[in-house]
């Protein structure tokens, strides 16, 4: 069916099937390049700037493409974020709560998926709800808590949240591992039972081989979620820990202690390196893996059924 | 413990298949019951307690607490200006950037959901801030004026908007201006989401309407829109919650630095978070309400659904 010219706009924005015209391919793609830019500019003002030296800074002829590769402000910004070792201390903070918390989610949502027990609505509604209850009404008594403890300003007080299931967005996580378990046929349970296993052995043997991919996708989205959580982060681990995040909020302060003196200040160009180095890591992990990010939010099953 | 563990054995064994289901059951979740209740039920509680008490922190022997009833409350609503601009702001976002986010992020997911060279490319960069966004790096971005494009700052277009409208606009508008990039930055999730659910759609539902003699414009309104709808509930409530939970947010900054104010401590602090939770509660049931799917729309779906199969 040809459609009609004054109708071709409107299928155009409608999202239904489109014979090919070429105009329309020129203002789709015109309109992505747009809104692509658009998504983008702040990393490309990030970058112009975190090569300008202070006199490109300073001039006001030179307005996106610094006049040399200006270098310095890299080597200065990884001396102030203390890189190296903070680098190290991030991910050690970062990817035990991650791995914790993926394995915890898992085993929680085979639970919800796989069996049937009094109150199975009931819990499930209020995991659900936890995801909505902002963390900030739960933290105070938290922090209470792990001060009495003794595990306040420790990497515990990260860790034992996302080993019981009450990390960052933990609900999320368990309704990614219930969502798939429950795609996963009981035909194979019964064929292991019938082979003698017992229902951690399923657990172990059967669903955990067969939910990788999830186990992946939770992982993945985990890592990054703590990665770049620093409200909380900030005033558990207090003096106890500093993330290059935390270290990133404070950096006037640690640029003073390192490098400062004089009229030497953190300018502009450093603080745009600073940024750059810091997101780097995120975003070369995330172009090797980005397919499974995204697909990670079909999968997670909120999308529908 | 041998003897104890054949007891048990022996116990589990006399049960019936139903009760060792649900004993099963409970045992897989039995991590996150125990969390649940001592990290987030008590102390859910807990916080309500404190709420109604004045906190002070003493030395060496924790914190003391002195029943003060409502004056939390009291003080929140007639003293704490801080506060209630801040609140006032974040309403007034919400109301703006929750609708704007899901428009643009649907708008996105249409374009996205054709098939064109590079789809998976221009997929990957609208989803790349979901990766990096954080307190922190948003602040530096801000901070240099990187929320914003040149051109809406340069043409003058702000000015013009600040002269024309009244200012109670004025204000939310500016606001949605300045910071469209960060509105696009925190639609990632939704576009992915808006995406999966355009791809869901089944097209002999669009083949009947058309038998119908709807056009197109007609089936987005009574086809698209409406299919969508459940998917509208999820992306706002996950816009919400982003949105109100990011570590930037100035109402969430003034809690924690309640909390260390000597004056104030951690009793007011409680009572903030928990006007707080009040009002994102009653945006969420309001946003849940207004586009929740059960109305004569999503009916028309449906009989289209059972005609396309």
């Amino acid at each position: 069916m040809k459609p009609q010219p004054s109708s071709r706009f409107k299928r155009y924005l409608l999202g239904m099937k489109l014979t090919d015209g070429l105009l329309y391919r020129v203002v789709l793609y015109i309109l992505l390049i747009i809104i692509g830019f658009v998504y983008v500019y702040p990393l490309l003002h990030m970058l112009s700037y975190s090569l300008k030296s202070l006199a490109d800074l300073l001039d006001p002829t030179i307005n996106v493409l610094p006049s040399s590769l200006y270098l310095e402000n890299f080597t200065n910004a990884l001396l102030v974020l203390n890189y190296g070792p903070l680098f190290l201390e991030s991910l050690s903070v970062t990817l035990i709560p991650a791995i914790l918390q993926t394995m915890v989610a898992s085993l929680i949502g085979y639970g919800f998926a796989r069996f049937q027990f009094p109150l199975k609505r009931l819990w499930f509604a209020l995991l659900l709800a936890t995801y909505l209850i902002p963390p900030q009404v739960t933290m105070i008594p938290r922090y209470v808590l792990f001060f009495n403890i003794g595990i306040l300003e420790t990497i515990f007080s990260i860790i034992i949240p996302a080993t019981f299931g009450q990390g960052v967005s933990s609900a999320i996580f368990v309704l990614i591992f219930y969502q798939f378990y429950l795609m996963v046929p009981k035909a194979l349970d019964e064929a292991a039972q019938l082979d003698g296993a017992t229902r951690w052995g399923i657990y172990t043997k059967v669903a955990i081989p067969l939910s990788l991919p999830s186990f992946l996708t939770a992982f993945l989205f985990s890592f990054v979620w703590y990665w770049n959580e620093t409200y909380i982060a900030r005033l558990f681990l207090g003096s106890g820990g500093e993330t290059l995040l935390i270290r990133l909020y404070n950096f006037v302060s640690a640029y003073n202690a390192v490098l400062g003196g004089g009229s030497n200040v953190a300018n502009e160009a450093i603080r745009m390196a600073a940024t750059l180095l810091i997101i780097a890591p995120l975003i070369v992990a995330y172009f090797i893996l980005q397919r499974l990010f995204i697909e990670g939010v079909d999968r997670s099953g909120i999308t529908g059924e | 413990m041998r003897k104890l563990i054949n007891g048990f054995k022996h116990w589990f064994n006399t049960l019936t298949n139903k009760q060792r289901e649900s004993l099963t059951g409970y045992a897989f979740i039995s991590i996150w019951l125990v969390g649940f209740i001592l990290l987030t039920m008590v102390p859910l509680f807990e916080s309500l307690i404190y709420s109604f008490q004045r906190i002070t922190i003493v030395g060496g022997e924790g914190i003391r607490l002195t029943f003060v009833g409502l004056q939390n409350y009291i003080n929140l609503f007639t003293t704490d200006l801080t506060f209630l601009s801040r609140l006032q702001d974040f309403i007034f976002e919400m109301v703006l950037f929750v609708p704007v986010m899901n428009i643009l992020a649907m708008l996105i997911a249409i374009l996205l959901n054709r098939q064109f060279k590079f789809r998976g490319f221009f997929r990957a960069i609208f989803f790349l801030p979901v990766i990096i966004t954080s307190g922190p790096v948003i602040a530096e971005l801000l901070r240099q004026g990187a929320g914003t494009l040149p051109i809406i700052t340069e043409s003058g277009f702000l000015d013009m908007i600040e002269q024309i409208l009244p200012p109670f606009l004025n204000g939310p508008l500016q606001s949605l201006f300045s910071q469209i990039i960060f509105m696009l930055w925190f639609s990632g999730v939704q576009v992915v989401l808006y995406l999966a659910g355009l791809q869901k759609l089944d097209q002999s539902m669009y083949e009947a309407a058309q038998i119908d003699g709807a056009n197109v414009w007609e089936t987005f309104w009574k086809i698209t829109l409406p299919s969508l709808r459940p998917m509208i509930v999820v992306s706002s409530i996950y816009t919400i919650v982003t949105l109100a939970t990011f570590a930037n947010n100035p109402l969430i900054l003034w809690i924690s630095s309640v909390m260390f104010n000597p004056n104030l401590g951690y009793g007011y602090a409680s009572s903030l978070a928990w006007v707080y939770f009040l009002v994102i509660a009653i945006l969420l049931l309001i946003t849940t309400r207004l586009v929740s799917p059960r109305d004569k729309g999503y009916k028309v779906v449906k009989t289209y659904e059972r005609i396309g199969r």
